[in-house]
């Protein structure tokens, strides 16, 4: 690297010496930009490639077969998510909890689609910290996490324990009664 | 001093000389095809752009006659519609990719089914792997096409390989010539040549007998025509050449257009930053009484 | 070598806290900074440099490679062509490393035939310069094992030719040969360890480089007058003077390595490793990579398979035994009129040699090796030692600084500061 410190020899003009800074001030900015240009190229080929965004296309899943109360697990872009059928009793009892009671407060509607109060779509993994919470256990008709204790309702709120928020819900749309499109919203691929 | 620089380089020169004329064997013309004639291509050299209506034509002269026996199994459909590419829309590969019945599975009952194809599928294969292509094609696969382009190439010999490789004369498009050159080059084989059955005589591929029958002939393959209903380009063996060779140099490296954009970038980025460097470093060993100039300043000394 | 004593003060407080503990910045500043550089060294000495910005490309090029890479028989073609097509610039990343290759061994060539020239292998050099022919050696095993990579025609094929070529070894040839093999041919198992080989290497070439460097630290530089420094007057500090040098030169390389990645990109490679291996069908024309060449041609030019084996590793062996083999005392060349011809005569046969290598071993071509084979040898052997006996030195200057600037004149400012202790970029 340019020594840019490096004093103008000694009685040279004041404006040589202006000169030589500009120079020296041009050459280290030129290797400066040249090093962050080619950072670049490295950073860049650590984002999905061309074929994983391609595998990433929307996914069809069929209700049909589906029963009530159960849960099944598909997978969108390598992410679990659960497709639950609830039950209406579960629905009635979700539909009672009061706001206050939440810690990520959610209405029971802004957890399923409209028209579809049956289908709850989540992704499949704790807020807390990724891991797997089974279904049909702890106190809310929902999920426990068996890794720190989390637990959530039967439409996906956090309840008790370390996760922060409400299971996320991917993007979906509902092509008939029985075919669910999972990774496509109003027409639109998700980013 | 001069003068032993000399003797040395005639020495060396001599050496040098003595083996391509005198001591190579007979001329490696036998057994070997001839030299595939230099083609004109949009996409050579340091500006050249693929022509995306070649690449279209090539595409369909690829998928209408080629792609009977000749996988293409590293080529997504998506890729039609990527950036300096044949420049289609991603409707038109969505649609295009639909028309074709891709293998998926297995299913919840562990079944393999078909389905329609998606943009992010690979273009689907003739055959089910390459046994099946050899024993449909007696007793050859018919090699796949993704990187062919790249995989074909003449040799040059001494001089030319040099300039091959220099800014202004330099050349990387010998694999589409041979492409191109084994497509025109069925012909009738010289009096006194025997063409055993199964192969067939080609004036460029190495050894002359290919298993390839003439794959494609003038008029196969009818191109769009323009607004006035009249032929952009002619409809011959010549042209379809010209257009799935260049196809196939597309498909062997998808991102040279990029690729040649980046690099006239980047070399006159460092063209001008050694410049600068160049007088930064004269700047600072002018404090020294300036730096020793030419590779060998001492020979030019007496002591 | 007086003057380049450790002159590194530390400022702050925590400076001198860490220095005492560990004198890290020390040692750079007095091998990076202070060092002391003959003021006559001309561009040839720049490779160094151009070496060490190589070793850093390909390693860092290379652990990104190998974030996309399959190193298995089924997986690593398809693989590279995955980050060629699908990878952000992924196409970028494999011709730099690909490309990046072949100009590290250009470097290289030049820094060899550089070192030959001038005398540099000669004492007190010899462990830095046997340490350097290290370097070389696993440059060139590092480079075999990257080109099997790709699992194309010439990787299996590379693989397998070498792999038998070990197999010549007396007594241990088939075991070392199963073991590279990992089964009863070239497979599946080969790749996966060559991968592992191949990312273990470069490692140990930076661990070899910080060798070469030290040595290189305790006896100087030589330089193209061939005499060691005399006075502070016959050296400059390494930063700037050097450094600026350096980098201009690294820059300039870089112009010639971003040619060949973005206009060239397959010139030095082979066509058929575009198609995948296959272990059926042999390339018409099997030959290593351009700077495997020389050694290729020896290695044919005798028909006996051990024989040719012993001969090529002779002939990189025989580079460690040249500062005993070379019995004249004046380093450089630029003072051997008659050795200076021997010299590019000898150049002119590696060209040579590494050309017909390139040839099918057919008739006159394996003449021609066979004769470029003998004389590489007796330069080492014949010429290396009569020359310095029967040979009249032309007169030498008086010091590093007089090559520069003819004898008696002065030249305007200082070389090295006088004192040791005097900041090295002030005038002194």
């Amino acid at each position: 690297m340019a020594n840019t410190t490096a004093a103008a020899p000694a009685g040279a003009a004041p404006q040589e010496g202006t000169r030589r800074d500009f120079l020296f001030l041009a050459t280290g900015a030129g290797l400066a930009v040249g090093a962050g240009a080619v950072a670049w190229p490295f950073v860049s080929s650590m984002a999905p490639d061309a074929a994983t965004i391609a595998a990433g296309a929307p996914i069809e899943v069929d209700l049909s077969p589906i029963s009530d109360g159960q849960i099944i697990n598909v997978f969108w872009r390598g992410k679990l998510i659960f497709v639950r059928k609830l039950t209406g009793k579960e629905i009635t009892d979700m539909k009672a909890v009061p706001l206050a009671d939440l810690a990520d407060k959610a209405t029971f509607d802004s957890r399923v689609k409209s028209g579809h109060d049956q289908w709850l779509v989540v992704y499949g993994n704790c807020t807390h910290l990724g891991c797997v919470p089974i279904g049909h256990q702890g106190n809310y008709e929902g999920w426990a996490c068996p890794c720190h204790g989390s637990q959530f309702d039967a439409v996906g709120r956090v309840r008790r324990g370390p996760a922060p928020i409400n299971l996320p819900i991917p993007p979906y749309a509902f092509q008939s009664d029985t075919k669910l499109r999972i990774g496509e919203e109003g027409g639109k691929a998700a980013a | 001093m001069r003068a032993t620089s000399l003797i040395a380089a005639a020495l060396t020169a001599a050496l040098i000389g003595l083996s391509p004329a005198s001591l190579s064997p007979a001329a490696a013309e036998d057994g070997h095809g001839s030299q595939p004639p230099r083609q004109s291509w949009s996409y050579a050299g340091v500006f050249g752009r693929f022509d995306q209506a070649q690449l279209q034509r090539g595409f369909q002269v690829y998928k209408e006659v080629c792609s009977a026996c000749h996988s293409m199994r590293l080529v997504s459909f998506r890729n039609l519609a990527e950036e300096g590419g044949p420049g289609y829309s991603a409707a038109q590969v969505k649609a295009l990719a639909a028309t074709y019945q891709v293998k998926d599975g297995p299913n919840d009952s562990g079944e393999m089914f078909e389905r329609p194809g998606r943009p992010a599928d690979r273009f689907p294969a003739p055959f089910p792997n390459d046994q099946a292509a050899a024993a449909a094609n007696g007793g050859k696969a018919p090699p796949d096409f993704s990187v062919l382009a790249k995989a074909r190439t003449f040799e040059r010999g001494f001089p030319w390989f040099v300039f091959d490789a220099l800014p202004f004369t330099g050349y990387s498009e010998q694999g589409v010539d041979y492409i191109h050159a084994l497509l025109v080059g069925y012909e009738d084989p010289p009096k006194g040549t025997e063409v055993p059955d199964g192969t067939h005589y080609n004036q460029y591929f190495p050894g002359h007998l290919i298993a390839m029958p003439k794959p494609i002939s003038d008029g196969q393959v009818t191109y769009p025509k323009n607004d006035k209903g009249e032929s952009v380009v002619p409809e011959t063996v010549d042209q379809y050449a010209k257009d799935v060779a260049a196809f196939m140099a597309w498909a062997a490296e998808p991102h040279m257009m990029a690729r040649k954009a980046l690099g006239l970038r980047v070399i006159l980025f460092l063209i001008v930053l050694s410049g600068l460097l160049y007088y930064v470093k004269k700047k600072i060993w002018a404090d020294v009484g300036g730096e020793v100039h030419g590779l060998q300043p001492e020979l030019h000394k007496t002591y | 070598m007086s003057a380049h004593g450790n002159t590194y003060v530390p400022k702050s407080g925590i400076a001198k806290w860490f220095e005492s503990r560990l004198p890290l910045v020390g040692l750079v500043h007095s091998s990076f900074v202070a060092f002391p550089v003959p003021r006559n060294l001309n561009y040839f000495w720049t490779f160094g440099a151009i070496l060490i910005a190589f070793l850093g490309i390909q390693i860092i090029t290379g652990v990104w490679l190998a974030m996309h890479y399959q190193p298995s028989a089924t997986e690593a073609f398809d693989s590279v062509e995955h980050i060629m097509r699908d990878v952000n610039y992924g196409w970028l990343l494999r011709y730099a490393h690909a490309n990046g290759a072949s100009m590290f061994f250009v470097a290289v060539y030049v820094h060899i035939f550089r070192n030959l020239y001038y005398g540099s292998y000669k004492a007190p050099r010899e462990v830095l310069y046997i340490l350097g022919v290290v370097i070389y050696l696993l440059m060139m095993a590092t480079a075999f094992l990257g080109y099997t990579l790709p699992w194309g025609q010439m990787s299996f094929w590379g693989a397998t030719v070498i792999t038998n070529i070990l197999a010549a070894i007396p007594v241990v040839g088939d075991t070392i040969q199963s073991l590279l093999w990992g089964g009863y041919s070239v497979g599946n198992p080969t790749v996966n360890r060559f991968f592992s080989l191949h990312f273990l290497l470069p490692w140990m070439i930076a661990g070899v480089v910080v060798l070469h460097v030290w040595a290189l630290h305790v006896t100087g530089q030589n330089n193209p007058a061939g005499i060691p420094i005399k006075s502070s007057k016959d050296a400059v500090p390494f930063t700037p003077y050097a450094t600026v040098k350096d980098v201009f030169a690294t820059v300039v390389f870089m112009i010639l390595f971003a040619w060949f990645i973005f206009y060239q990109p397959n010139y030095l490679g082979h066509a058929d490793n575009y198609i995948p291996a296959n272990p059926a069908v042999t390339p018409a024309h099997i030959v290593p990579e351009w700077y495997f060449l020389p050694f290729y041609a020896i290695l044919r030019a005798v028909p006996s398979k051990l024989g040719g084996v012993i001969l090529m590793f002779s002939a990189v062996i025989i580079l460690a035994l040249a500062p005993w083999l070379d019995t004249s005392r004046v380093r450089s060349s630029n003072y051997r009129p008659i050795y200076r011809q021997f010299f590019w005569v000898f150049v002119g046969v590696c060209f040579l040699l590494g050309w017909l290598g390139a040839k099918p071993p057919e008739g006159g071509y394996v003449i021609a090796a066979q004769i470029c084979t003998a004389y590489y040898f007796a330069h080492f052997l014949i010429v290396m030692p009569l020359c310095g006996l029967f040979e009249t030195p032309t007169k030498l200057p008086g010091s590093i600084l007089e090559s520069v600037t003819g004898p008696g004149k002065q030249v305007s400012g200082a070389g090295m500061p006088a004192g040791a202790a005097a900041a090295p970029t002030t005038k002194g």
